[in-house]
């Protein structure tokens, strides 16, 4: 049955990553500073939040689910954070704990409603997503939160959003270049190491991967399935909330309009990381691979002035390629002898 | 007068470098049941893909009723006459619509019109059930239907086609006793029109009883054809296999101690309460049919279900496991049927496929040791002659049979209390049935064994002792030493025709 690899293998199993080098090479000759590392750096800030989320999704879809709320996690968070610091004037630790465990929470209810009243995963995270969208507006009457705001009740917020909060989001380590790297990418790299050892090396995580390609099979070798469903949507809000986190402390306000582009950003991301290395699955690798291509693309189209409205039409062609890598030139599932 | 339905001449197929069909020359003759043999892999399936359109030929002719027949889609070859219905049963209907629109599905797809007409559509599917004596109730869901006449809804189908050529791909698997006698009896019907059957099966059973004329495949090729009356069945299993079929011989080994005793268990509300043991050195095989239990008793021992009543001991203690996982600690394991169902996980390879229950004993810390994993993989793929590359190929790559052995693999590679297998020799070939048998028999030794099998013949290969299940109870047990199969069949049969005649 086995033949030796030819030309559409070598395609699928590297064909992604080449084609990624030769966006960097080409961006590199044609826009000046590119290669710089703060270009690099730059392109790692931009893709974090997504990156981070995008991981989250991976975990749900390796279960053979969806979390379509996640951009609506990642906002309550950074609504909640705002909240929490600017009027009721907790601190930092509270601020992130509280969001933590909001995010846990919400992926415990998601899990619950696929798991426990069997809606399916799609409806289930997108009620979701439209409760959270609401429900984040309605302590401020759909205002944006920020230091010396004026509340419902007529006083002013006095509380700020404190350094060490803003830290997170605005900190820059230095490597190499004093104050290069900012520590939401250390964010993105350890959670994305993390997570990878966690599907790929860990039997819980092969047991979810047997969860998301044959439920009944996972059960019937005395597989828990419903507890790691609920374990990948936990996963999917934590980071989800530790997403919105650092957003919160970018922008250093709650701003309710921001955030729009999460969801669709970062679902792009993992499906695109199909196609990385031939997987055809999800995987952790290629979703943070997958951050990193738009993060590219982007970054590299704004240096060549390329207006902003082309950006999701762009992003669009590139997802639709990686599916099409992933699907037709690999054509999932061997094909059986006769 | 040219009573060749259709002829094949050279035809040839080769996937990548694999050549699976080298130059197949047959002809199937109208109104008679051709009857199909081969192991899996011989390229039986490739064959059929070729007739109905799913795959083109590399090489070769094939006429039908006289005219070049090169369909290039299923669709196409239907229309040409070419019908095939399709092993996995529910290929062939939409669970999620009624019978009427089952039956006129490919007039749907046709596209004639836009807006449905009911009445005007009942009253046809009506007219389609009755020609292949189809008694049901057009308006039903399919997804409310027995299996049985699931079948029979899909081959009604192909009916209205008015085909020139039904090929039947193992239609029986599923089918218990008196469904499938309700199928024969639909397939005469067609011989007598005049259709040209082309049927593909195991089971001798089946072939005893339909076949007017024998082809055997191997290796790509046609390795015999019988149509001499009466039919050289040993013949044609030689031609297949490359040897005879040889009465599996072992003699009833003494057993050991008990394992497992159930004791007055009731199975559902209303059946009869049933005690049996087995012991350590014992493969038990529980036959019936379709229906009769044995998945339920299955079930109870597994900790997918509760009995009504009753009590189960296994090695002294209460066993009632509430969970998979539970039964599974207990030291029981059962390899569940539908193996694409309930087995093969595809995404992952044959090793992960094989240590995936016990994944916590390839892990420290949680952290899968992939030496560990391998060494046992290596093992066990030797062990059962599972044919493959290497143990990291992935699980699809495997024929039917060599799954199977990953499956039953992956419960053999720890050693169990108790092991059931639920119908172990589905979709399965002679040789890979064989080869899991023995296996089975041979490991037994430190455990009790439950072989559930629809098959009488499965039965007699395995098992030491055969227990018969009918209404949910088990009301008959014969040591398998010079049995006597009329009396099993009886016992098989008997209620449930009592039951039918009863009502």
């Amino acid at each position: 049955m086995k033949t030796s690899p030819n030309l559409t293998d070598i395609a699928i199993k590297y064909g992604f990553l080449v084609l990624m080098a030769g966006l960097i090479v080409f961006f590199g000759m044609m826009a000046d500073g590119f290669l710089s590392p703060f270009s690099a750096v730059f392109i790692l800030q931009s893709v974090a939040i997504t990156g981070i989320l995008a991981l989250g999704v991976t975990a749900t879809l390796v279960v053979g689910g969806f979390d379509l709320s996640i951009g609506a996690t990642a906002t309550s968070a950074l609504m909640l954070s705002s909240y929490v610091m600017v009027v009721w004037e907790m601190n930092a630790a509270s601020a992130v704990i509280l969001c933590l465990l909001m995010g846990m929470g919400v992926g415990l209810v998601n899990g619950l409603l696929v798991v426990k009243m069997k809606v399916p995963d799609l409806l289930a995270t997108l009620g979701m997503m439209f409760l959270l969208v609401g429900l984040q507006r309605i302590p401020t009457e759909g205002r944006s939160i920020s230091t010396g705001m004026a509340l419902p009740d007529g006083s002013t917020a006095m509380g700020t959003f404190s350094d060490a909060f803003l830290m997170l989001g605005r900190h820059r380590l230095d490597l190499f270049v004093p104050k290069l790297l900012p520590l939401s990418v250390v964010f993105l790299v350890v959670i994305a190491i993390a997570v990878w050892v966690f599907l790929e090396l860990t039997r819980h995580g092969r047991l979810m991967y047997a969860i998301g390609s044959n439920a009944q099979a996972a059960s019937l070798a005395g597989t828990n399935v419903n507890r790691y469903k609920i374990l990948a949507y936990m996963i999917s809000g934590t980071l989800a909330s530790v997403g919105g986190i650092l957003l919160a402390a970018r922008l250093g306000r709650g701003d309710v309009a921001s955030g729009n582009n999460l969801l669709l950003d970062s679902v792009a991301a993992a499906l695109i990381g199909f196609a990385v290395l031939g997987a055809s699955k999800p995987n952790a690798f290629g979703t943070a691979i997958g951050a990193l291509f738009v993060g590219i693309l982007l970054q590299g189209l704004t240096m060549l002035n390329a207006p902003y409205y082309t950006q999701d039409f762009i992003k669009g062609g590139v997802l639709v390629v990686a599916l099409v890598f992933t699907f037709a030139l690999s054509g999932r599932g061997g094909r059986g002898r006769g | 007068m040219n009573d060749q339905a259709i002829r094949l001449s050279g035809v040839r197929k080769a996937f990548a470098r694999n050549q699976v069909l080298r130059g197949i020359d047959l002809e199937i003759p109208k109104g008679q049941v051709t009857v199909l043999m081969g192991a899996n892999g011989a390229g039986k399936s490739t064959l059929v893909k070729i007739l109905c359109g799913v795959h083109a030929a590399d090489d070769g002719e094939v006429t039908l009723a006289g005219a070049p027949f090169a369909p290039e889609t299923p669709s196409a070859a239907l229309g040409a006459g070419v019908v095939t219905v399709h092993q996995n049963i529910n290929d062939g209907v939409v669970p999620d619509l009624d019978v009427a629109s089952n039956l006129l599905l490919d007039t749907l797809a046709d596209g004639a019109g836009f807006f449905v007409n009911r009445r005007k559509m009942r009253q046809r599917a009506r007219e389609i059930a009755a020609a292949v004596g189809l008694d049901i109730d057009v308006g039903q869901q399919v997804a409310d239907l027995s299996l049985a006449d699931r079948q029979l809804v899909s081959i009604a189908r192909a009916m209205a086609h008015e085909p020139r050529l039904m090929i039947l791909d193992e239609p029986t698997s599923s089918l218990s006793a008196v469904e499938a006698e309700r199928l024969f009896d639909l397939i005469d019907t067609l011989r007598d029109r005049g259709v040209a059957i082309l049927y593909i099966s195991h089971r001798m059973s089946d072939i005893r009883r339909l076949a007017d004329r024998i082809v055997s495949m191997r290796d790509g090729m046609i390795s015999g054809v019988f149509e001499e009356q009466p039919l050289d069945y040993s013949g044609s299993v030689r031609a297949m296999l490359g040897h005879a079929i040889t009465e599996v011989d072992f003699t009833v080994p003494d057993t050991g101690r008990p394992v497992l005793e159930v004791r007055d268990l009731v199975l559902r509300d209303g059946a009869a309460p049933f005690s049996m043991t087995a012991h350590e050195n014992e493969v038990i095989a529980v036959t019936g049919l379709v229906g009769s239990g044995k998945s339920d008793f299955a079930s109870v021992l597994f900790g997918l279900d509760q009995p009504v009543s009753g009590e189960v001991v296994l090695d002294g203690k209460r066993h009632a496991p509430g969970t998979v996982k539970e039964a599974i600690a207990a030291g029981v394991f059962l390899c569940a049927k539908d193996r694409l169902f309930n087995g093969v996980v595809t995404d992952l390879d044959i090793t992960r496929n094989i240590t995936l229950p016990f994944l916590s004993r390839h892990s420290r810390m949680s952290f899968v040791s992939a030496g560990s994993e391998r060494a046992t993989a290596e093992r066990m793929v030797n062990e059962m002659g599972v044919v493959c590359q290497s143990p990291t190929d992935g699980i699809l790559t495997l024929s039917g049979g060599n799954q199977q052995k990953v499956m039953v693999a992956r419960w053999l590679a720890e050693a169990s209390r108790l092991l059931i297998l639920d119908e172990p020799f589905q979709g399965v070939d002679i040789r890979a049935r064989r080869d899991i048998g023995h296996k089975i028999r041979e490991t037994a030794g430190d455990r009790a064994t439950i072989v559930f099998v629809a098959e009488l013949d499965e039965a007699l290969e395995i098992a030491d002792r055969i227990l018969v299940m009918s209404e949910h109870s088990i009301v008959g047990e014969h040591r398998n030493e010079k049995v006597d199969v009329s009396a099993i069949m009886a016992q098989v049969v008997h209620a449930a025709t009592a039951r039918a005649a009863g009502k």
